[in-house]
């Protein structure tokens, strides 16, 4: 049986018509696919830098928590059709969607503060900037912290990351709901309620596996050993965020280091863990995923994650 | 020729959210505010706010929005809202009896300080819950109050996988956030 061109006028039509009616709007393509069309996720939010604060500052900070969560969020969405049943599959998903979220408003947030951090695309490249951010810059112009680029491992590395991850940036989202930057104060306030699923989520799965089998209490040790020298660069405070925070728009992340520890003691502690005792990854000469210092495994992510977009800049998606 | 606009609010607030269709864009609470531009009346400028940060079907919303705007002669924009943050508390009581009429399982009160979960309350540290959460809802198809959540994430960011003990039928619970 063929299919012929789906008759709009037909009482009986195809399961085609739906998406042929949204074009009777011209130029409205959106139906094909969410997504296809570019908008401004800040569209109508007074994006004006307050009083007093450094615009590119602002930029820089935002670049950091928004690449926080792009870089994350990837490696998270690596899960999707590997997780161990199904319903881990849709939870790893849907807390990558939440970070993909919070990293396009940041980023676009930062290009509103100062447009100069976004990469020069073509003339007449439809890429919004956002995109152009996610999309065109090099791992060195990333300012994520590297917790979030290594590679995934098993599950059980996947579940201490990403309660390290989100129990750092609940803290940070949680005092930065009170920023005089509002739009940063409104993505913080939607943020939290997001992350606080996702640590939940993450604890729950960090107990069962330490109180689990040999075998899943085995591999929670391991991941645990194996992330933890990451863990310091969560609660450590770059240049950038030290002076954001004295200009009363953004968080010194070392200032939650206490409260960070107090949920993690908890978990540790229901759990039947010890605290590891391995120190911090080095940086070079002190600097770390906040200055651009990367791993060689966010090269690897970017060139999967960006080669697409860098074929076509002028690409309509 | 003088014609009559059926009220912009009215129009906007028949456009139903593309992933919960039961439900309108007022019902669930992300229409915030339709306003008709008192120097030109046909100009309407629509305002929403997502639901999670990177609610995929925003787009879809603004497009159905501007369609049906348009059909019923308006030249509308929409614009963003992000503050206050959208909560589960806004979906209507209209909005909470389509849902259960459709087998989805309705949110109970959002945050801490109104006794409920998922939400979260004041300023200040978020406590951790290790326990899974606990919620007094039923069966949206036989009633049973003996149910037990599968997955705090189901197949779209605002909803929670749950299963009925009694009838076993799975079912969805939107989230209180």
């Amino acid at each position: 049986m063929s299919h012929g061109t789906p008759d709009p006028n037909a009482a009986t039509g195809s399961v085609y018509d739906g998406l042929l009616e949204h074009h009777d709007v011209v130029g409205d393509d959106s139906a094909w696919a969410f997504g296809t069309d570019f908008e401004d996720p800040l569209a109508g939010v007074d994006t004006t830098v307050p009083d007093g604060v450094d615009a590119a500052e602002l930029a820089a900070y935002c670049l950091m928590l928004g690449d926080d969560a792009l870089v994350m969020s990837h490696r998270l969405s690596e899960w999707a059709s590997n997780a161990p049943d199904l319903e881990e599959d849709i939870a790893l998903a849907n807390t990558a969607l939440d970070l993909l979220g919070q990293a396009r408003l940041l980023l676009a947030r930062a290009a509103a503060a100062d447009p100069s951090v976004v990469p020069a695309l073509p003339e007449g490249s439809p890429v919004p900037a956002e995109d152009a951010l996610a999309f065109f810059r090099e791992a060195g112009d990333f300012r994520n912290v590297r917790l979030a680029e290594v590679p995934v491992g098993d599950f059980a590395h996947t579940v201490v990351r990403l309660l390290l991850f989100s129990t750092a940036r609940l803290a940070v989202l949680a005092r930065l709901r009170e920023s005089r930057d509002p739009v940063l104060a409104a993505i913080a306030a939607k943020g939290v309620k997001e992350l606080t699923y996702h640590r939940d989520h993450a604890g729950r799965w960090f107990l069962t596996l330490a109180q689990g089998t040999d075998e899943s209490r085995r591999r929670l040790l391991a991941a645990l050993d194996e992330v933890w020298p990451l863990h310091a660069e969560l609660v450590s405070a770059h240049p950038t965020e030290t002076a954001v925070a004295a200009a009363g728009v953004g968080v010194d992340p070392s200032e939650v280091a206490a409260e960070v520890d107090v949920v993690l003691e908890q978990v540790l502690a229901v759990s039947g863990v010890d605290r590891p005792e391995k120190g911090a990854l080095a940086g070079v000469r002190g600097r770390t995923g906040r200055h651009g210092l990367h791993t060689e495994h966010l090269s690897r992510m970017l060139a999967e994650m960006q080669v697409v977009a860098r074929a076509h800049p002028e690409g309509l998606w | 020729m003088v014609t009559t606009l059926a009220p912009a609010r009215d129009v906007a607030a028949e456009v139903t959210d593309p992933e919960m269709p039961m439900l309108t864009l007022e019902d669930l609470g992300v229409l915030r505010d339709v306003r008709e531009h008192a120097d030109d009346p046909r100009r309407v400028t629509v305002t929403i706010t997502p639901t999670y940060s990177g609610c995929p079907a925003m787009a879809t919303m603004r497009d159905d929005l501007v369609r049906r705007l348009r059909e019923a002669g308006y030249d509308p924009t929409v614009e963003v809202s992000l503050s206050p943050a959208w909560s589960s508390d806004w979906i209507t009581e209209r909005g909470r009896q389509a849902l259960r009429d459709h087998g989805l399982s309705a949110p109970g009160p959002a945050g801490p300080a109104a006794g409920g979960v998922g939400g979260v309350g004041g300023a200040g540290p978020v406590p951790l819950t290790l326990l899974p959460v606990r919620r007094a809802i039923t069966c949206p198809h036989c009633g049973s109050a003996a149910t037990a959540v599968t997955s705090e994430f189901g197949a779209t960011a605002c909803k929670a996988l749950y299963r009925c003990t009694d009838c076993l039928e799975p079912f969805e619970h939107v989230k209180e956030i």
